[in-house]
């Protein structure tokens, strides 16, 4: 990590009397992609606000680029896509992207290429009155790629997308990626980041419970593996008596394991199969990552 | 800051266009002109007055309630809408100052608001003169009318947006712009009479009541377009517009004065925008 491009520390801050974000220390390099996860009021969009300066902290700090927030090499440097956006209807997308051009002073013949780029090139003419839900999603992602920005904000950038376009999106996500931009974006659909960022931060409750690679996480969590073997034709005590684990629909047995013994414990498996026809190996995902670090918030947080 | 400030402009007029806001305005104006004009023609040859002169004068009456009406409904949903859409946050994220958003905004619904006042008008005063004769002094009064509407408007267009950046919702915005149009165009005048009425000749008459028309904005506008009239039939407050302690010229500094003081404290009051 030469450079760090985005950097919070030990940031608290809420609206009000209400305390929303505690003790978030949290860095993006150049070209990473991280997902912010966390359940509905956990504070992602809040530090999203945050990060773009509508929010002042109360302790700790936010860095783009060694900037505070809200300055204009900051602001430049970062833009965002909000989880709710509703451009005005009686304008084009080429005229939303023309506005928002003009005020980062970005080329304002760079438009077409952008609508093109998420598949709106058809509709840049069209009011976005007569656009469809994922429609302006794309157009909103559209905005946010306006100046190559060198830090990407999404919130929630895929929520009501189909499964093709959520794929067109993460692309595009790549693409700034491989062109060295960093990406914070927050999701709820766990599978779909599951292979498309780089790292992963949990928040629950306002906390950054989680930080790391997914391997580095599961590695940390040590969560075990399951295993569900199914027994041959009525061999199905035996093998229960052999292997221990807890019974399933009569023919199932399914046995937990810790990360480190999966593997003998297959091997073994495999060394029985005049008692075991198959054998499905469940390793932890990324939902049970997610449960797993969720939990382990601490009670007091809670508001 | 230029090349932001024609940017938000630019768009902020385009939508006043594509909602038709200008057009509609446009043509309510030049209706009710009309109306009164063709309407009042022949009260015209019995008060010996040219019926330019005379709409010009009735019509600085209703454009008191008209153009601020107009004015508010375009401008109270400047800022509260923006940020109930959501668009507010991605203008701020942009360098884009907030003063600048507000300047360029006013700009450009002051702007529309004008071009209503004037295309109205000017139809409605075209159609006038073509039937019954245009004369100097007539064709004079709607200049003055139209100049001053315009100012009118922009005030109007003010108070709006300083209403939207205070109350940050859209349903309090409309609702403190209709209490302020209330309060200004109508209750304002109600009290002045019922003052005047009471003090009879006595000292609030002579002395304070000619500030306090100055004071309010839709009042300063109809005392300066009225007083330029010295035979037209006016009664109630506007009867006493011949009879301030200063020229009417002072009315048009009110407007002035109202219009800073408004941008003044809008801009100021924009900080406190949470997106
Ligand atoms: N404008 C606001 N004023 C007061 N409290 C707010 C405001 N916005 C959010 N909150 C509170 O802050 C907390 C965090 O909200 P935030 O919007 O950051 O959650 P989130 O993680 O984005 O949730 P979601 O997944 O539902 O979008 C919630 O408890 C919410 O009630
Ligand atoms: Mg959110």
């Amino acid at each position: 990590m030469s450079e760090t491009i985005l950097s919070v520390e030990a940031l608290s801050l809420g609206y009000g009397r209400l305390r929303v974000l505690e003790g978030v220390t949290l860095t993006v390099a150049p070209g990473e992609r991280v997902a912010l996860l966390g359940h509905n009021g956990a504070g992602k969009s809040t530090l999203f606000k945050a990060i773009l300066g509508f929010l002042p902290p109360v302790i700790g700090g936010i860095r783009v680029l060694g900037h505070a927030p809200g300055f204009d090499a900051a602001r430049i440097a970062v833009n965002y896509l909000p989880e709710t956006v509703a451009f005005p209807r009686a304008l084009t997308g080429a005229e939303v992207l023309r506005y928002f051009s003009g005020l980062r002073r970005a080329p304002r013949t760079a438009v077409p290429e952008l609508l093109a780029r998420v598949g709106l090139a058809e509709a840049a003419g069209r009011p976005v009155g007569s656009y469809s839900k994922g429609m302006r999603q794309r157009l909103g992602l559209a905005q946010a790629l306006i100046g190559a920005p060198r830090l990407l904000l999404l919130d929630e950038p895929t929520s009501g997308l189909d499964p093709i376009s959520r794929r067109d999106f993460y692309e595009v996500i790549a693409e700034a990626a491989g062109r060295g931009a960093s990406v914070l974006l927050s999701s709820h659909g766990l599978e779909e980041i599951e292979h498309r960022t780089d790292r992963v931060a949990i928040l629950s409750r306002g906390r950054l419970v989680a930080d790391g690679t997914l391997e580095g996480l599961a590695r940390r969590a040590a969560l075990p593996a399951r295993i569900r073997v199914t027994a041959r034709e009525g061999q199905a005590d035996r093998l229960q008596a052999k292997v221990g684990g807890t019974r399933f629909n009569g023919c199932h047995v399914d046995l937990t394991c810790p990360p480190e013994e999966t593997l003998p414990t297959v091997a073994r498996l495999a060394g029985l199969s005049s008692l075991v026809s198959d054998v499905d190996l469940h390793r932890p995902g990324l939902a049970d990552l997610y449960r797993h670090f969720s939990d382990l918030a601490p009670e007091e947080a809670r508001p | 800051m230029i090349r932001r400030l024609l940017t938000i402009a630019t768009q902020e007029f385009r939508l006043a266009r594509r909602n038709l806001w200008v057009v509609l305005a446009t043509v309510a104006l030049a209706l009710f002109a009309a109306a009164l004009g063709f309407l009042g023609a022949g009260q015209g040859a019995a008060l010996q007055a040219d019926v330019l002169s005379l709409t010009a004068a009735s019509l600085s009456t209703l454009s008191v309630y008209l153009i601020p009406l107009i004015a508010l409904l375009m401008s109270y949903d400047a800022f509260s809408g923006e940020v109930e859409r959501g668009t507010l946050a991605l203008t701020l994220a942009t360098p884009a100052r907030r003063w600048e958003l507000f300047a360029a905004k006013f700009a450009a619904q002051a702007l529309a608001v004008g071009l209503a006042v004037t295309f109205g008008f000017t139809i409605a005063g075209a159609a006038i003169g073509a039937a019954y004769g245009a004369s100097a002094p007539g064709l004079f009064a709607w200049v003055r009318l139209v100049g001053s509407g315009f100012a009118l408007g922009a005030v109007f267009v003010a108070v709006g947006m300083t209403l939207s950046a205070l109350s940050g919702r859209t349903a309090t915005a409309a609702a403190y712009a209709i209490g302020f149009w209330l309060l200004l165009v109508v209750l304002y005048d109600l009290a002045l009479l019922g003052g005047v009425i009471a003090a009879g000749d006595g000292l609030f008459t002579t002395r304070i009541f000619p500030w306090l028309v100055l004071a309010n904005p839709a009042d300063a506008f109809r005392l300066y377009n009225l007083a330029a009239f010295g035979s037209a039939p006016v009664s109630g407050v506007d009867g006493l517009a011949h009879t301030m302690p200063f020229p009417p010229e002072a009315a048009l500094a009110a407007l002035g004065l109202w219009l800073a003081a408004l941008l003044a404290l809008g801009a100021q009051l924009t900080r406190r925008i949470k997106p």
